[in-house]
């Protein structure tokens, strides 16, 4: 890894650079600037605490069209189309729904409750109906908000007392953060996804590499990468430590957002011409920089606790004093590799890994097989609404339904099990989420993280197949 | 006013404790700011699963867990390893820590957010190299297991030994005064209001 000292500067800025420049309010006084805030998200779980602060200090929302709120954290997945709130089936769980419908309704934040068309998880939602728009900054009190930097954004996760802070100022108190360039270079074989690509960075620099940093990605491997891949790589940018992630603005962004506004409208048109700056100027200094070659990545595969302990799908676990309590946890103290691993459970969803591509590669992997007889359960949890409906249309549902998939209505389910979708203790499950934690899933379960192709091939195998490398090429 | 943080230090050797393992998911539907005291790594301090109803005395302690024992379940600073707070934002994190009585907590480094939402409750992360931690790992790992921070002086004293620490004097001084985000950032309310109607008119798509 390449580290240097970037002197401030006027020319020659990154795109972080820019694009905090344009938010910052005043110049910074002892490391804390106020940066303006252009959107923000809200969902259940981490806003009551913020809206009884700012209803104790009497105030009400500083610029109200900026908020948008949906619940998406501990939603059944199982709810259908009208659901009834008061039947939430966990009664902590309704209190926070009926609290963030209250909170909504009385400083008249504008809600894509549990019953609209337009209800998802809120880092799927944002972008797919042009609330996130490049150059803005975005918070949410949600780590993963770092998804949204795909679109040239400046986003991050916030805690409770930032989301009251933002509602009531339309600021953050913030640190200015170095700035860091990882370059994806080469292009991998066909069902290598970016979900590996992320995975295997995590890997290399580790949980902590990007600590106090703003990660921008980069590289011809994130030059022609789809908009859905992108927000799976910015993702995960703080599973590696950075809480921001981005990807300069480019012709693949520019037509996603084309077909979520209206072209015509005068003030979109000069948006458009504006937005064509968000790129790190050429001679841009970054603190950190590193190459990642992907021309011979192999499937990613997740064996203990931290997403940085991951392994190409057919290596051996790496057992050292430092691992030996993940390795407890995991259940792996008599295996050598991960190949022999017999599955409870596949989930696939999640901010990382719900959106229409991910489905498409889960039912690809599928090829017309069964379910195996030792997986338990295979949830499938579309994003949104909207991705619901597009894959139904595509007539994906009915491939996993006939696999003995179960399809669900679309939540953050099992990434955190807060709902009902949880794992039991000492349950192994392949997952598409962006967390292993130990009990990330549910109490003592065992969580391997894996893209959405490698989750449909273990679904059907009830193991990972050793294998796998053919059906990588499986068109 | 407060400007010396003076107690027992619990001691936590372990790189990479996410906030997930500081207080797990279950005890998020809270939609409190306190009462996480009994939740402080829950998934360590007890041997059955609980929520946020189920009665303590059910859960069955955990013995060997450093939470657990006299006199480190009265601990006020948590000395840990690298990157410790990584993961999800949740500050129901730094309520749990708080609500325990820990004050402070010292490590090589934090996770960005949850260092952070340390500051807006009043609970001091400290940041130190390698071998200072080491030098205060072994220095309380005898009796009486105590430390004194001093915050004006940014100061942390041991024995015959010290340790200097650098923090923001801009974070410190909220935890020293108590102070509260919103009131002082209200303070400049006008500014705001000037710089946004700028912004707005630049980016009328906003």
């Amino acid at each position: 890894m390449l580290i240097k000292h970037c002197p401030l500067r006027e020319m020659n800025k990154t795109l972080y650079d820019k694009i905090w420049d344009i938010h910052a309010i005043n110049p910074e006084n002892d490391g804390e600037t106020l940066l303006y805030i252009d959107r923000h998200f809200l969902h259940e779980v981490t806003s009551p605490q913020a809206f009884e602060g700012i209803e104790k200090k009497g105030l009400n929302p500083w610029r109200l069209e900026s908020n948008v709120a949906t619940p998406d954290h501990n939603v059944s997945t199982q709810r259908g189309k009208n659901m009834d709130i008061d039947k939430a089936e966990h009664s902590l769980s309704k209190i926070q729904l009926v609290e963030l419908d209250k909170n909504c309704k009385k400083f008249r934040v504008k809600q894509h409750d549990i019953n609209s068309d337009k209800q998802g998880i809120v880092h799927v939602i944002g972008p797919e109906q042009g609330l996130t728009l490049p150059g803005m900054t975005i918070v949410c009190g949600d780590s993963h908000t770092s998804t949204h930097g795909a679109f040239a954004c400046l986003a991050m996760g916030i805690g409770t007392s930032e989301v009251e802070h933002v509602l009531a100022t339309q600021c953050l108190r913030a640190k200015k953060l170095a700035n860091m360039r990882i370059n994806i270079i080469g292009q991998p074989k066909y069902w290598i996804t970016p979900k590996d690509v992320i995975l295997h960075i995590i890997s290399k620099i580790g949980t902590a590499g990007g600590n106090g940093h703003a990660i921008e990605f980069s590289g011809d491997y994130i030059k022609n990468l789809s908009m859905e891949g992108r927000m799976t790589i910015c993702n995960m940018s703080i599973e590696a430590g950075a809480k921001v992630g981005l990807v300069a603005y480019d012709q693949i962004t520019e037509s996603y957002i084309r077909e979520r506004i209206d072209n015509n409208d005068p003030k979109m048109i000069a948006a458009l011409k504006e937005w064509v700056h968000l790129i790190s100027d050429t001679q841009a200094c970054f603190n950190k920089e590193i190459d990642v070659d992907i021309s011979n990545l192999v499937p990613q595969v997740s064996w203990g606790t931290s997403p940085e302990m991951t392994i190409n799908f057919n290596d051996s676990i790496p057992k050292t004093a430092k691992t030996q309590k993940a390795i407890e946890y995991m259940g792996l103290a008599n295996e050598k590799n991960l190949l022999n691993l017999v599955f409870d459970k596949v989930f696939v969803g999640s901010c990382t890994n719900s959106r229409i591509e991910d489905l498409r590669a889960t039912a690809a992997a599928i090829k017309g097989r069964q379910k195996a007889d030792n997986i338990l359960e295979v949830l499938v949890v579309p994003g949104s609404r909207a991705v619901q409906a597009q894959a139904e249309k595509e007539g994906l549902d009915k491939i996993f339904i006939q696999a003995g998939f179960s399809w669900r209505d679309p939540g953050c389910s099992m990434c955190l099990g807060m709902n009902e979708d949880k794992l039991s203790p000492f349950e192994r499950c392949a997952s598409t989420s962006n967390r292993n934690f130990e009990g990330r899933q549910g109490h003592l379960g065992r969580t391997h993280l894996v893209s959405p192709y490698v989750a449909g091939l273990i679904a059907v195998h009830g193991h990972l197949p050793e294998d796998i490398k053919e059906y990588i090429y499986e068109r | 006013m407060k400007d010396k943080i003076f107690g027992i230090v619990a001691q936590l050797m372990i790189d990479n404790i996410d906030t997930d393992q500081i207080i797990p998911t279950e005890f998020l539907k809270s939609i409190k700011k306190f009462g996480f005291g009994d939740f402080l790594f829950d998934g360590w301090r007890y041997l059955y699963e609980g929520d946020l109803d189920t009665p303590i005395e059910q859960r069955g302690i955990r013995d060997e867990f450093v939470l657990n024992q006299k006199p480190f379940n009265r601990a006020k600073i948590l000395l840990t390893g690298d990157n410790f707070g990584c993961g999800s934002s949740r500050e129901h994190a730094v309520w749990a820590l708080r609500d325990f009585g820990i004050e402070a907590v010292l490590a090589t480094s934090f996770g960005d957010i949850f260092y952070n939402n340390c500051f807006k409750n009043n609970v001091l992360a400290i940041k130190l190299n390698a071998e200072e931690i080491a030098k205060i790992s072994s220095f309380v790992s005898k009796e009486p297991f105590e430390l004194n921070i001093s915050l004006e002086n940014k100061q942390i004293e041991f024995g015959d030994q010290k340790v200097l620490f650098d923090v923001e004097d801009s974070l410190i001084v909220r935890v020293i005064h108590n102070l509260d985000d919103v009131d002082i950032t209200l303070k400049e309310a006008q500014t705001i209001k000037d710089f946004e109607a700028k912004h707005l008119i630049s980016k009328p798509w906003l």
